[in-house]
């Protein structure tokens, strides 16, 4: 799935924040951290200051700092505010659309947008951060695991 | 630690938690399904690789939630594995930890019973268990789901 680049930029900047709701980051941090361009963050950050989910910390080392519920929030909110995922703005018909051939492949193409659109409403902020510590233990644990087997055979 | 965590016991189902188990169910899911879960119950009791736990309050016994597990073996080629049938808490008791616990409960047993990963199915729309099941770290796995109406 490809999302749009606002949408990737208002993911990092949101999940990076929310990692640690006490933090403040300036954009700057940010764009740098995710190697993106500052002036096309600090238009997200006002979409996600406008929505009520990051809020700006005026003066010396102000930033943005999280303050929305990152266990009530999911990735679809996210990805809501910059793109329609829902199909609900496309109106237009596509050429072709009304034929047999054409309607089977909206069947099957709106299989994978649902499958899409579940997966985001279902992952939460706080899932997603939980779900990179348990990928990191997890390969810590194996690495450790194979390194001992590794020592056992010596 | 978290409040329920201390007052919430998780253990192996009996009969005797047949009625609450169903009528937990049946509040949940709007239909009461009894064969279903006295069948239920006799496939998993004292059986190998197959687990029906409930969790209950201490004061009182009362139980709130319940979670099936089995072991599945070579179906379409896949590697033994647990499967989580079955999962329910008191709607009145979530945002415990409830459900959490059962589910660590479940992922013990299965893993005493030697199997490596845990799956389940859930519907598209079930918002609330999707939520719950990636909350413990499950993800889309390697099968899909595939149907076709029959008539």
């Amino acid at each position: 799935m490809k999302l749009q680049k606002a949408t990737r930029y208002g993911l990092y900047a949101v999940l990076e924040l929310a990692r640690d709701p006490e933090r403040q980051i300036s954009a700057t941090d940010i764009a740098g951290r995710y190697g993106i361009s500052t002036n096309h963050l600090a238009k997200v950050m006002r979409d996600l200051g406008r929505a009520g989910l990051v809020e700006a910390a005026r003066g010396a080392g102000g930033g943005y700092r999280f303050i929305g519920n990152p266990r009530r929030i999911t990735l679809l909110d996210i990805v809501r505010l910059f793109e329609d995922i829902e199909g609900n703005g496309s109106s237009a018909k596509e050429p072709g659309e009304d034929t047999d051939i054409g309607a089977a492949l909206d069947l099957v193409l709106s299989e994978i947008d649902d499958i899409a659109r579940a997966t985001l409403s279902a992952v939460t902020l706080s899932t997603l951060l939980k779900t990179m510590q348990w990928r990191d233990e997890r390969t810590q644990r194996l690495r450790a695991r194979s390194l001992a087997s590794s020592a056992d055979r010596i | 630690m978290n409040e329920a965590l201390q007052t919430v016991g998780i253990r192996p189902a009996n009969e005797a938690d047949l009625p609450a188990v169903i009528a937990l169910d049946a509040e949940m899911t709007g239909i009461a399904k009894g064969t279903f879960w006295t069948d239920t119950f006799g496939r998993t009791s004292d059986r190998a690789g197959r687990h029906f736990l409930v969790a209950e309050e201490p004061k009182g016994g009362l139980v709130r939630g319940y979670i099936v597990g089995e072991v599945r073996a070579y179906e379409f080629g896949s590697e033994p594995c647990g499967w989580v049938v079955a999962i329910g808490v008191d709607p009145r008791f979530r945002v415990r930890r409830m459900g959490e616990r059962l589910f660590e409960a479940m992922c013990d047993c299965l893993r005493a019973d030697g199997v490596a990963t845990v799956r389940t199915m859930v519907a598209r729309e079930d918002r609330l268990d999707m939520a719950f099941f990636r909350a413990q770290g499950m993800m889309a796995g390697p099968f899909i789901e595939l149907e076709k109406p029959l008539d």
